[in-house]
């Protein structure tokens, strides 16, 4: 009896509460995300054509210069109000890992720099890194497999 | 089985103290609020010792506005929202006096009323002081995220009130708003999960304990010229509204709701303010000012409290709720 009134309220809740606008949150994604990764781009075109950087490097230090980016503007209170406006389209780019990375450090310095910053550094980065590295792990293994016959 | 206490000798509330940070100053009842802040570390170098400071604040102060010393005070009773309640308990440690500490979540003014009214009425202490106090920054990075993580808000959320709010309970005569009963919450939960929707999961124990202080005290709703309810929100009020429609209790035109008051919702606040300060601060604030002002004479105080952890939501426990309703009258005595 309890159950059924239960779920004839939750059923009134769901709605009546208000929903994500999810066009509008999509739309801000795609161009947040997409100017990101504009800008990523930029980078690499001026170490290639300036540095003559090419492959793993280049890759390696545009990626680099975003996260310090990321890091930079987390640190100055600015990608919090991005993160705000644009929702997926900052946290999916590697600037949004850097500000996952940066921001609990920050918020737990109070802590002590071990228990507190190191610590807690990876406490919302740290599935992404288990699942990144399991992934990368097994989808590496399967290509071996494959790769032998 | 009756849950309601009725006090004989109806306690005096007989003065009050409250403090906010800049968003609450702004907000809609920032004139009435005592101690605006204009930097919500209040100088300090955490945001939990601003909010300790806060707490001690309120206390010292409300002593003082009652024109108290701090060693008439018999007993201090407050609570917070932070993990061993360390707030209330470290804002003791600067008094001399006895002290309780009470956790019931957001409704924990309501309860820090209800504890001193008994203590008071039954004669065994003559003045109690009841504070709670709350602050976004401390409850963000214990419930939710750290502050400068990217992250949007879902539209059902709540913001969590900088701020705290103290009141002296005394035996004293004279025209004081009056403590007349005390109806205990039960711990009420219809299976919410959500916990970005605190108003949800709260309007069904913000129902229960006003439907059982109506039955007991044997009142209809329009009793009463308010009928504040703690932070339900905009979204937590229509559900309350609507719970109390189906069981024939009308409170449409009595209702007001402390987190629907405390802000001009412009920014992110969405369905109003949260936290144990926001109930805190309205009530001692503007709420009181209006009842010494004969503006609202009989107000049933119904502060309402999630008493949920992040260990119990992240193990996929539903959100149980409580409310105390406190019924303060003037002109009784």
């Amino acid at each position: 009896m309890q159950k059924a009134y239960n779920s004839k309220y939750l059923e009134y809740v769901s709605k009546i509460s208000p929903k994500t606008n999810e066009k509008r949150s999509l739309l801000r994604a795609f161009f947040v995300g997409g100017t990101i990764c504009l800008i990523g781009q930029f980078i690499r075109f001026f170490l290639e054509f300036t540095f003559g950087l090419y492959g793993d490097v280049l890759s390696g230090t545009t990626s680099v210069i975003l996260i310090f980016i990321g890091s930079l503007l987390t640190g100055l209170g600015v990608y919090d109000r991005i993160g705000k406006f644009a929702g997926g389209g900052s946290i999916v780019p590697i600037t949004g890992f850097a500000n996952s990375v940066v921001s609990p450090a920050m918020e737990f310095k109070t802590e002590g720099f071990i228990y507190g910053l190191a610590a807690k550094m990876f406490v919302i980065a740290g599935p992404i890194l288990v699942f990144g590295i399991l992934g990368s792990v097994s989808v590496g293994i399967i290509y071996y497999i494959v790769g032998l016959f | 089985m009756k849950s309601t206490v009725f006090f004989k000798n109806m306690p005096a509330i007989i003065a009050t103290s409250t403090i906010c940070g800049p968003k609450e100053g702004q907000g809609n009842l920032g004139e009435y609020i005592e101690t605006r802040l204009q930097d919500d570390t209040f100088g300090e170098k955490t945001y939990e010792k601003a909010e300790r400071k806060m707490l001690s604040h309120v206390i010292n102060k409300s002593v003082q506005n009652a024109n108290l010393r701090l060693c008439d005070v018999d007993c201090l009773i407050s609570g917070d929202l932070l993990n061993q309640i360390i707030s209330s308990s470290f804002s003791a440690r600067e008094f001399d006096i006895p002290y309780l500490g009470v956790y019931n979540a957001c409704s924990t003014m309501s309860e820090a009323l209800a504890i001193s009214a008994v203590l008071v009425d039954g004669g065994y202490m003559s003045t109690t002081v009841s504070a709670t106090g709350s602050h976004f920054s401390t409850a963000e990075r214990q419930y939710r995220y750290p502050l400068e993580l990217g992250s949007v808000r879902p539209p059902q959320a709540q913001w969590t009130v900088t701020g705290a709010g103290s009141a002296v309970i005394s035996s004293k005569s004279g025209f004081y708003p009056r403590i007349t009963s005390a109806t205990i919450g039960k711990v009420t939960d219809f299976g919410v999960t959500d916990v970005n929707n605190m108003g949800a999961a709260m309007a069904p124990a913000a129902f229960r304990s006003i439907y059982n202080h109506l039955k007991d005290t044997n009142r209809k709703p329009s009793y009463y010229d308010l009928i504040l309810t703690g932070d339900l929100g905009a979204l937590g009020s229509r559900l309350l509204k609507h719970l109390a429609k189906e069981k024939g209790v009308d409170i449409d035109n009595n209702h007001v709701d402390c987190g629907e008051m405390i802000y001009n919702i412009d920014e992110e606040e969405y369905q109003g303010g949260s936290g144990a300060g926001c109930s805190a601060v309205v009530f001692n604030s503007y709420i009181y000012t209006k009842m010494r002002q004969k503006k609202f004479n009989k107000v049933l105080f119904v502060a309402t409290g999630a008493l949920l952890s992040t260990v119990s939501s992240q193990q996929g426990e539903t959100i149980p709720a409580i409310a105390h309703a406190i019924s303060i009258e003037n002109g009784v005595v």
